[in-house]
């Protein structure tokens, strides 16, 4: 039973990096953007976050660097797809080769600069990233393993989950958004100011990308710098959209689904003899289902924004 | 009042404003690209300049480390090797509007399953079990091609994200079968794939292993297919609208599907030359992140193959040259990634100017 | 200072260019409107009508030229400008966010909060009221009508405040009834002060409904009328710019043999909604049968579904007696059934948009050499041919069609199908979009085919055109037949109808 538990937490643990990849994805989505740079957005926001908090001591400021560092890359994904128009595939390619290369070369530059063998955050950082223990609530059996003791960037993302789906779905900027995402011409016509929203809202879905960068460097490679750091995180997170049907909420539960695939392999008895492989193939088998099943279905309703992918121009012809 | 009284009143202000071209001449085309090209050099170079070295210096060094020697000149080629092959079965992809951006791992399963002949069955006669291990490196890209195209034809299911996810399904079989049932039992520790033996390996022909000989067919090939086949010619149909095609009398669904497994067919010729020419064995970094990279030098050649075959050529001059600036300036591998976006998001930006002008016209504002 | 005294207008255009790459579509045009006036913009396709009224809502921007609104000039940067301007444009195409409701449409863009279901309700209630208008405010747009999108896009605009309407070809896809019931609405608009804008190229209209017209031709200003002092020829003589009869020939062909016949035809649309439902009728050689209905009726899965490019669900589609249900599109072609239709886009279906006329020429016949090369040769040849016969003006044969003129794109078209000889020839929307020069090309080469003896199946959607043109007319409503009459003596308010469903006693039976 207490293994069980603790495989849970676990995986709300190991759910939670994707998380914000995920709902970075979706508000990117939202307004009609495919962005598969979340792996390069994520890196970068990685590397930033870990920087600023080797050289300040911050926590805060690590995680605001992180955000601004990975918000920075959207916003250059941003000006070649919403202003210059390029394809988005070709750009969020290229945005991952540049993100993931660019993290890797300020790490090997920053060993180089500081004459170190190996980079690892101090301990005013690393101790506010162990699990917070909400005093009273923890105490509680399993309730409290379960709910009440994680590390911080875990109750940021739920909170983030909810609040994205407050914003898209109870207000008139939420509605105005969808409506970009659906159908850029309409919204443009009803005078809603889409470039100007287009830019927000992938900007700040970089941003959440990047704190979830941050968390593979220092929760999962516990404040140690390493290259690759995100090691695929993001991809999985483009998966996970499809899989919580551009939901923030559903995000919450397909992140500690697809936390707990990944977790899977270490809490099940090696006598059982899975190898470690398939258990690493899981995710993206049942996202390849979950695609699968959802265009069989094909229903209007929890699909990708229409217009997701094309480019809008106003004086189109 | 007249309308030059009211201006006046106004303040003057400046908009940009993003106007379609007509088609602009292919001069101009080339002059834009490469300005945008040599725009890119300079930011790389403030680049560099920014980490401390001499730019000059390392494009110098990147243009000779590519080229200087006949052993340069080898290494750069089999890195465009599979670089090229795979750009052009992507193009076909592409072609049609399907965007496969699963080259990754079609290479893979191209390399994987012409790996299962070379480990398994190396005591067969070297001319049967080349030919061999070629059908079964198309068969099994091809096949990984034709899954997320049955999808597509029957359920309009998204590629771009199926063909997403093989990559990462192709990449842990890979780690899989080399973890357990096809590793080598000779080696002690850390598992592997056994070396092929001799019979497995493709030859050498100038110094350079056959696989330069089987692009520049593939190369040619793919033109004639494309431009002067009825199957090129549904391919175009089909990638600008299948209602058209239906409506034309052709089967939409069987020229995606066979679209689809020739393009990872052709991905998956790719993975058996790299096992079979290059490396000599199977292993989960078979692709060196060609299939990613094959997408962008096709979307930049514009889908024609001949400019594939100079723009795979460019990337591996400066990827090689990169290997060559990391040794001699002490820089990071990943210094070749960064340098590789830069130029990148250059010339993709560059495509906004091809298409579109900005004018500046004033601005009197509503208010 | 005269503007001060005489009332301002609502609107004023001074000499407006807007030119996309070499083509001006726009050259120096005047206009205005008054106070609660309603002004009908006439003229005909492509001579920058839609164009002009862009650039008061803020799509487009012109390149020179000035606008005044309510005597101030101003600078509209974006359709928000045009907005607080007090300017409202109900699109041709509706501009609706198909998976909202109407009232999440209708709030969409605007200042306020986002209010619960039922106040958006009450408020759109209200606006319904007071001008005559009917919606359900939570119905999913996708679920609706031609005529309900339009009355959200409506609603849209009124919700709004805005003070002028500016509706582009408002009825190209209503019946004479919703077109009367629209006008109704519009006079209430103007009564309570309103200006209007109607785009139109129905001559009719612009009779009934305008107190002026400003008539364009070809990207200029030509003159501005009271609509009074006008009747139909005097307007067609300014549209067109000489006088022309508009009298479409319809010439007899005495051997009418039965050659294609529906029985009991049921089609699903590709979305799985019902398409047709037991269509039954027959059409003969030597005669053109016209197909009405309000669009969306079924027009697109009929066509389809004699093409073999849907699924027929029941029923048979008897082909010289011979039954052609399942085959093979490619098989139906080569029986002589050449289908063309003309979407809304104009180029979605049938013409590959990015290839040259010779490519084109190819489409359906590219397949029929041995070997897997393609010939080129014959196309091009054909393709020559057509540019001469049907007087095609392209820079030349490899230049897209996309780069071509809507008239000219058309006869590529129609002329490929034509050249495929065939026995019958079914043709969808075959003068969307075109002047009327060219549309009297395109119905001169429709009789020509079917003196030729080939039975002509023409879906349109102007009833005036369809009552000259065809011999019978079948009217669809929701996929079904509601009638088929013979064309001389039948009206357009009977036609009108029957697209709505309705019985009417009195049918002239097709004989």
């Amino acid at each position: 039973m207490s293994m069980f538990i603790s495989f849970l937490a676990a995986a709300i643990t190991a759910g939670t990096p994707i998380l914000f990849g995920t709902l970075g994805e979706i508000i990117t989505e939202k307004v009609g953007h495919l962005n598969l740079g979340v792996e390069g957005m994520m890196a970068i926001g990685a590397c930033a976050g870990f920087m600023v908090g080797y050289s300040t001591d911050s926590f805060f400021l690590a995680l605001i660097a992180a955000f601004a560092a990975g918000m920075l890359a959207a916003l250059l994904y941003g000006l070649l797809t919403i202003t210059l128009m390029a394809n988005q595939n070709v750009t969020g390619l290229t945005l991952t080769i540049f993100g993931v290369g660019f993290a890797n070369f300020c790490g090997f530059y920053a060993r180089k600069a500081y004459g170190v063998e190996s980079l690892k955050l101090p301990e005013n950082i690393t101790s506010q990233m162990r699990n917070i223990n909400i005093p009273g609530l923890s105490d509680i059996p399993v309730i409290g393993q379960l709910f009440f003791s994680y590390n911080p960037f875990v109750y940021l993302g739920i909170i983030t989950a909810i609040l994205l789906s407050i914003y898209l779905n109870k207000t008139k900027t939420g509605l105005n958004i969808r409506a970009i995402g659906e159908n850029p011409a309409s919204a443009d016509a009803a005078g809603i100011k889409v470039t100007k929203w287009k830019y927000i809202n992938v900007g700040l879905g970089g941003g959440i990308c990047g704190i979830g960068g941050a968390f593979t460097i220092m929760i999962i490679n516990k404040g140690v710098w390493i290259s690759d750091c995100v090691g695929g995180l993001g991809w999985i997170a483009v998966a996970l959209v499809i899989f919580a049907s551009w939901s923030p909420t559903k995000a919450i539960f397909g992140s500690f689904v697809f936390g707990a695939l990944r977790q899977l392999k270490y809490y099940v008895p090696s006598s059982i003899g899975i190898p470690g492989a398939l258990y690493d193939m899981l995710p993206y088998v049942i996202t390849t289902i979950v695609l699968v099943a959802a265009s069989v279905r094909s229903s209007k309703k929890n699909s990708q924004p229409a217009s997701c992918g094309i480019n809008y121009f106003r004086e189109e012809r | 009042m007249s309308s030059t009284e009211t201006n006046a009143k106004k303040q003057n202000r400046f908009t940009l404003r993003t106007v379609k071209r007509a088609q602009l001449p292919k001069n101009k085309v080339a002059m834009l690209r490469l300005a945008a090209l040599l725009m890119a050099l300079l930011a790389g170079a403030v680049f560099i300049m920014i980490i401390g070295s001499n730019p000059f210096a390392v494009y110098k060094t990147m243009v000779e480390g590519a080229l200087r020697s006949k052993l340069a000149i080898y290494g750069t080629i089999k890195i465009m090797i599979p670089l090229l092959i795979t750009s052009l079965g992507i193009t076909l992809a592409f072609k049609m509007k399907f965007w496969n951006v699963g080259g990754e791992g079609q290479i893979i399963m191209g390399a994987l399953f012409a790996s299962y002949f070379g480990i398994f069955h190396g005591d067969w006669p070297h001319a049967v079990l080349i030919p061999v291990m070629f059908l079964a490196g198309m068969l099994g890209g091809g096949l990984t091609g034709l899954l997320p195209a049955y999808f597509k034809a029957k359920y309009n299911t998204n590629e771009t994200l199926f063909t997403l996810m093989l990559n990462y399904i192709a990449l842990n079989l890979v780690i899989f079968l080399r973890e357990g049932p096809w590793a080598d039992p000779t080696s002690p520790g850390y598992k592997k794939f056994a070396l092929f033996t001799e019979n497995g390996r493709l030859d050498k022909v100038f110094g350079v292993h056959a696989g330069w000989i089987i692009a520049l067919v593939l190369l040619i090939l793919t033109f004639i297919y494309l431009k002067y086949t009825k199957h090129g010619y549904e391919i175009d149909v089909v990638g600008e609208s299948t209602a058209t095609a239906g409506y034309a009398g052709m089967n939409v669904k069987k020229i995606i599907l066979r679209t689809m497994f020739i393009s990872g067919a052709i991905c998956g010729i790719a993975g058996m030359i790299e096992v079979s020419g290059n490396a000599g064995t199977m292993s989960e970094g078979v692709t060196r992140g060609v299939g990613f990279t094959a997408i962008i030098v096709a979307w930049l050649a514009g889908l024609k193959p001949w400019s594939i075959f100079i723009i795979s050529a460019l990337f591996s001059i400066m990827e090689k040259g990169s290997s060559v600036v990391e040794s001699t300036f002490g820089l990071s591998a990943a210094c070749a990634d960064v340098l590789q976006g830069i130029i990148l998001f250059f010339v993709i930006g560059c495509e906004f100017f091809i298409r579109f002008k900005v004018t500046i016209s004033k601005k009197g504002g509503t208010n | 200072m005269e503007t001060a005294k005489t009332p301002v207008n609502a609107i004023e255009c001074k000499g407006i260019t807007k030119r996309f790459g070499t083509v001006v579509a726009n050259d120096h045009i005047d206009l205005s409107v008054k106070q609660g006036e309603i002004l009908a913009l006439l003229g005909e396709n492509g001579s920058g009508k839609t164009t002009l009224m862009n650039m008061l809502s803020g799509i487009y921007h012109p390149d020179e030229g000035a606008i005044f609104i309510n005597g101030e000039e101003v600078r509209i940067e974006s359709p928000n400008d045009a907005q607080s301007l007090g300017i409202g444009m109900i699109h041709q195409h509706f501009k609706l966010v198909e998976v909202f409701t109407a009232a999440q449409n209708i709030v969409l863009g605007t200042k306020e909060k986002l209010e619960k279901p039922k106040v958006m309700q009450q408020k759109i209630a209200t606006i319904c009221n007071k001008f005559g208008l009917e919606v359900d405010s939570n119905k999913k747009i996708y679920d609706m009508s031609v005529s309900e999108k339009q009355t959200v896009e409506i609603l849209k605009v009124l919700y709004r405040g805005a003070k002028i309407l500016i509706l582009d070809e408002p009825t190209a896809v209503l019946t004479p009834q919703e077109t009367e019931k629209l006008f109704s609405i519009l006079r209430k608009m103007k009564e309570q002060g309103n200006s209007i804008i109607i785009i139109t190229h129905k001559l009719n209209e612009v009779l009934d409904i305008s107190d002026r017209v400003t008539i364009l031709r070809k990207g200029k200003s030509i003159e501005t009328v009271n609509t009074k002092d006008c009747d139909v020829s005097s307007l067609t003589e300014l549209m067109v710019g000489r006088a022309v009869s508009l009298e479409i020939d319809r010439p007899e062909n005495k051997e009418k043999q039965a050659i294609l016949k529906c029985v009991d035809l049921t089609i699903d649309s590709l979305d799985g909604t019902k398409g047709i439902e037991d269509v039954n009728f027959e059409i003969r050689t030597g005669e053109i049968l016209g197909i009405a209905g309000v669009a969306g009726s079924g027009q697109k899965e009929l066509c389809e579904g004699i093409a073999g490019l849907l699924p027929v669900k029941k029923g048979a589609i008897l082909y010289k007696k011979e039954n052609i249900v399942g085959k093979k599109p490619l098989e139906i072609i080569n029986l002589g059934i050449s289908m063309s239709f003309v979407p809304e886009d104009r180029l979605g279906m049938g013409l590959v948009a990015s290839m040259g006329m010779t490519d084109n020429v190819l489409l359906k016949s590219y397949n029929k050499g041995r070997g897997p090369f393609i010939n080129r040769k014959p196309a091009k040849k054909l393709a020559q041919e057509l540019v001469k016969k049907l007087d095609i003006v392209t820079p030349s044969i490899e230049t897209p069609v996309r780069l071509m003129s809507g008239g000219n794109v058309q006869k590529v078209l129609l002329g490929r199908e034509i050249e495929s000889s065939p026995n019958v020839l079914i043709t969808a929307y075959p003068v969307r979009g075109l002047d009327i020069n060219s549309s009297y090309t395109i119905y001169n080469l429709l009789n020509e085919q079917k003196m030729k003896n080939v039975a002509v199946i023409y879906v349109g959607e102007d009833l005036d055109v369809l009552l000259e043109l065809c011999d019978n007319i079948m009217v669809m409503c929701h996929g079904k037949v509601t009638g088929i009459v013979n064309a001389k003596k039948t009206t357009k308010e009977q036609l009108g109808m029957l697209m709505t469903g309705q019985e009417i006693k009195e049918v002239a039976k097709d004989e």
